[in-house]
């Protein structure tokens, strides 16, 4: 018999029922909750006089429209959603890291840090970003707000077995070149609906060299390959990182725990649907040019041209892009000025994103064309931050120093662009609008952001000395 | 949620890829608790745009999208499918689907139907001489006043809870047993209510 794969071991793990011509019924380890997609479904909950089955494997935080500036929140819709978050937590028992408890962030920076996500279990949220979790060999997925109310309801979901896929990332990375511009690069190579229908596990050297946050960057983007979960097996990198968290396991549960752990990898005879291989001996730090993620070159490349594209449809979304994005053809990327920048969001605002950030723009200054902001991934993030003199760092050199939360990768909050302004952002989302109505977003690495900041254009953070 | 068994109606076209729930919905819009109320910020910036699709009087009153590949792609929000209901739209039809557009939508009564590009490309040349068209959901068709009939396949399931309007919730609850069987079998790992900072 063929092997499995680590996708279909946890997969089999979870399916409570399973009846022909219908999708499987799986349990759910972990449901994270935040204040906007969940209003509906507590309310739901309520009208039909349904409790949350397991408030114990449930847990909430306030991150989408949360301020990053000090003081009282003065966006009244905002505020009545995350009292609406706090009044149904207590009302349905769902334990909430509220915003000043010291244990708030985006959630999926939340999750990791506290020790729950781990290896092997089925991770939940009304967040297509939820995929992050599967750095840590889990099956993680975001999820529309019916859902969230079926899973608070019934701890499981109803769910049609996706394929899968594996994307080899073989060879050393390159110095300045990051887990972001591994997975710009994956998403550029096969699209971003090339995932569409897929669980993605990473593999191959260069993911087994890279730091939980690196594969935490990657699988967080795999919604932008389309792919709704991207996973990487678990590894001594991963169980030093979970090690000593709140949820960890302790004791001899901890040397069990490992001991389960290990053995969720894909079979070496195990077959995929589909396999891309990307050597990252030769990638170049990445910069996106157009208003998806697949719209993306190396720094040292220019702006593309339509006429270049040989599908029709592709060449007009290109043209729509540039017209939208304020670029010609041919442009190159490095004589593209930019009036923005955010280091942020839960693809980049870990401890090791900021310390990579501070790196670069220590002893330099932010161009005086430029504004630029960094909003840590957590309140831990920010603390941890502060206790090394990261904030230092940044504000020296003229960024902002922010409080935790999603901030300005969607713009929920004060924290947007202006129409025509154009940023340099570590975030997962070019879309046109994301940032703000009529912004123009480049998504690249925080290193490259930093170097983008002090330099007033991209360039390529490889060639500073 | 409204049962959806057949609908027939103009249909609005916007022949775009990789149309993004950000643009048919903007987060400026997800503060609010409610469910519904959603289609009037429906493309809410390209609704600013005078030469947006939407805005053609011959689309006016459709129910029926027609849209290009990876509809629906990039943020999980479930208010881009209760936009489109509330606007007036029951059926989408288009190459392709984010996943998680395509199971909110089915929990919001939208069905999501997908052609391949050369029936997509005959349904456009009919649609070029007469824009009507019917959808059957119980049989599966799409039918042209001029003749074209066209079936589609549609997981069984989804199909069910359409045309029935059925509640996913209520069913799955009626497997409490092997819910409460596999809860037993597979202790908990930890309790999120009991975490120290």
């Amino acid at each position: 018999m063929a092997g499995t794969t680590l996708f279909e071991k946890i997969w089999q793990a979870h399916v409570v029922d399973e009846k022909p011509g219908e999708p499987a019924l799986i349990y759910i380890d972990l449901h994270l909750v935040h204040e906007v997609t969940s209003p509906q479904a507590f309310e739901g909950l309520r009208l039909a006089g349904r409790p949350v089955r397991r408030p114990d494997l449930t847990i909430a935080t306030m991150d989408h429209n949360v301020p990053t500036e000090r003081g009282p929140i003065t966006d009244l819709i905002a505020k009545a959603q995350l009292d609406a978050l706090r009044a149904n937590c207590e009302e349905f028992g769902v334990p909430l890291n509220a915003t000043g408890s010291g244990r708030e962030g985006i959630v999926h920076v939340m999750g990791p840090e506290l020790g729950i996500t781990q290896p092997g279990m089925t991770i939940v949220c009304g967040d297509s970003h939820t995929s992050t979790h599967g750095a840590f060999g889990a099956l993680a997925f975001g999820i529309g707000t019916s859902e969230v109310e079926h899973v608070m309801a019934t701890q499981t979901l109803l769910q049609s077995r996706p394929k899968t896929m594996q994307i080899r990332f073989s060879g050393t990375l390159p110095f300045g070149v990051t887990a972001k511009d591994m997975v710009l690069a994956a998403i550029g190579k096969i699209g971003v609906d090339g995932g569409v229908g897929y669980a993605i596990e990473y593999a191959g050297e260069a993911i087994e060299t890279l730091s939980m946050e690196g594969r935490m960057t990657i699988c967080n983007m795999s919604i932008e390959a389309g792919a709704r979960a991207g996973m990487v097996a678990p590894d001594a990198t991963t169980f030093a990182y979970i090690e000593g968290r709140p949820g960890a396991p302790k004791g001899a549960a901890w040397d069990e725990a490992v001991a389960r752990w290990s053995a969720l990898k894909s079979d070496a005879d195990a077959t995929f649907d589909r396999i891309v291989d990307i050597d990252v001996t030769t990638l170049t730090p990445q910069v996106t040019w157009g208003t998806n993620p697949g719209m993306v070159v190396p720094v040292d490349g220019t702006v593309p041209d339509p006429a270049d594209f040989a599908d029709p449809t592709d060449r007009e979304a290109a043209e729509r892009a540039l017209q939208y994005m304020g670029l010609e053809a041919g442009t190159p990327v490095t004589e593209i000025t930019i009036d923005r920048v955010f280091i942020g969001s839960c693809t980049n605002a870990r401890i090791e994103d900021l310390r990579a950030a501070a790196t670069v723009v220590r002893g330099k200054h932010v161009a005086s064309t430029v504004r630029a902001m960094v909003v840590p991934g957590s309140a831990k993030v920010k603390h941890q931050a502060e206790q090394e003199g990261l904030d230092k760092v940044f504000l020296d050199a003229g960024f902002e120093w922010r409080e935790a939360g999603c901030s300005m990768c969607l713009g929920m909050n004060p924290d947007t662009l202006s129409p025509g302004e154009r940023c340099a952002s570590t975030s997962n989302r070019n879309f046109e609008g994301r940032q703000g109505s009529g912004g123009r977003t480049h998504l690249l690495s925080p290193t490259m952001a930093a170097a983008a900041a002090v330099a007033g254009r991209f360039v390529d953070v490889r060639e500073l000395g | 949620m409204r049962e959806l068994r057949q609908v027939t109606s103009v249909v609005a076209i916007i022949d775009r890829p990789d149309i993004d729930t950000d643009q048919i919905i903007p987060k400026q819009f997800l503060k609010r608790i409610e469910r519904t109320g959603y289609g009037q910020f429906l493309f809410y910036d390209w609704m600013k745009e005078p030469d947006f699709e939407l805005h053609k009087p011959e689309f006016k009153g459709a129910e029926i999208l027609l849209a290009g590949r990876n509809f629906g792609c990039g943020s999980s929000r479930e208010h881009a499918a209760w936009a489109l209901e509330d606007y007036g739209f029951r059926v989408v039809i288009a190459p392709s689907y984010s996943d998680i557009f395509r199971s909110n939508s089915v929990k919001t009564g939208i069905a999501t139907i997908t052609l391949p590009d050369a029936e997509l490309a005959e349904l456009k040349a009919a649609l070029a001489q007469r824009n009507e068209l019917t959808v059957d959901m119980e049989t599966l068709t799409i039918t042209h006043p001029d003749g074209l009939v066209i079936t589609f396949a549609f997981d069984e399931f989804a199909q069910e809870t359409l045309v029935h309007g059925l509640d996913d919730i209520a069913r799955t609850l009626k497997r409490d047993d092997a819910i409460a069987a596999y809860e037993a079998a597979t202790p908990g790992r930890f309790d999120t209510r009991t975490l120290s900072t």
